[in-house]
């Protein structure tokens, strides 16, 4: 069988959810910032195949997937400039331990 | 059953395997390295939707970036050798379970639905890609452009003044270690 929208978008929603899973269970914040990436490679993906099977005149997905990948580094060096800041004053990265950051 | 939908089936597994070992397994630095592979997995989908200029883009980003990245702040903050500590086996069972409902709610969906006729068109060269992106004129994309340059710089400047030391914090501890000194002495 040939491999056609719908298996992209079964391989992009079961990353997703794998990504969800892996945000609910994991108490580390680094563990929880990489579900977040895989998260957000799904949506790369959907956006990818909907360009190309359903509009593949236009260039709007492939856009937004350059811009998604951009965010997702910033948001990424960032996240990881907090936890490290966290590690240095409370020498733990869990989420537990990381109540301080709403005050 | 050609070659193409081989290397299809291939890339898939290999993406949602080591997407499901990343989120399960105990030590972290192999669930970043099984989160690196999968991420290659990913560029590979997009090799094979021949849409070269992503999965560029993804490798450089993800694979060389994002990856290094965590991979560091792993060595900065873990104890080597230390596993990560179990989790509570209801929180495992109910996240899965809730998990899986809605991952079957969307397939049923997906798969209900009609999709129009789905023609693979021919994918866009990266010259076209760039003449779009810079374009000022109707549906450009140079203003999105400017506003993530501005969205990077001030994220590098903001990483560098979170993680910078604080320099009170660090003079009252030299101050504490020569009195301690001192002491011994």
């Amino acid at each position: 069988m040939k491999p056609g929208l719908e298996h992209i978008l079964f391989i992009s929603s079961a990353l997703f959810f794998i990504g969800v899973y892996g945000f609910f269970t994991r108490r580390n914040l680094i563990t929880m910032l990489m579900s977040i990436e895989l998260i957000l490679n799904s949506v790369n993906l959907n956006f990818i195949a909907f360009n190309k099977y359903l509009w593949p005149g236009k260039m709007d997905g492939l856009f937004f997937t350059v811009f998604i990948i951009a965010i997702a580094a910033a948001e990424a060096a960032v996240a990881i400039a907090i936890i490290i800041n966290l590690f240095r004053s409370h020498h733990s990265i869990d989420v537990e331990n990381a109540e301080e950051l709403k005050y | 059953m050609n070659g193409s939908t081989i290397i299809f089936y291939l890339l898939a597994a290999l993406t949602l395997a080591c997407g499901v070992l990343s989120v399960s397994t105990r030590q972290i630095f192999r669930a970043a390295i099984y989160l690196l592979f999968s991420l290659i997995g990913i560029a590979g989908i997009y090799f094979w939707l021949q849409y070269e200029f992503i999965a560029a883009v993804q490798i450089v980003v993800y694979a060389g970036g994002i990856a290094v990245l965590i991979i560091f702040s792993i060595f900065l903050t873990q104890q080597a050798g230390e596993k990560l500590p179990k989790q509570k086996i209801e929180r495992k069972t109910f996240s899965a379970l809730a998990v899986f409902c809605a991952f079957a709610l969307v397939m049923l969906q997906v798969y209900q639905h009609k999709f129009p006729a789905s023609v693979a068109g021919a994918s866009p060269s990266v010259q076209v890609i760039g003449r779009q992106m810079l374009n000022v004129k109707e549906s450009g994309y140079a203003l999105p452009f400017e506003v993530i340059s501005m969205l990077l710089l001030a994220a590098m400047v903001g990483c560098i003044v979170i993680a910078l030391r604080n320099k009170k914090e660090i003079e009252p501890q030299r101050h504490q270690d020569t009195e301690r000194h001192i002491e011994i002495q």
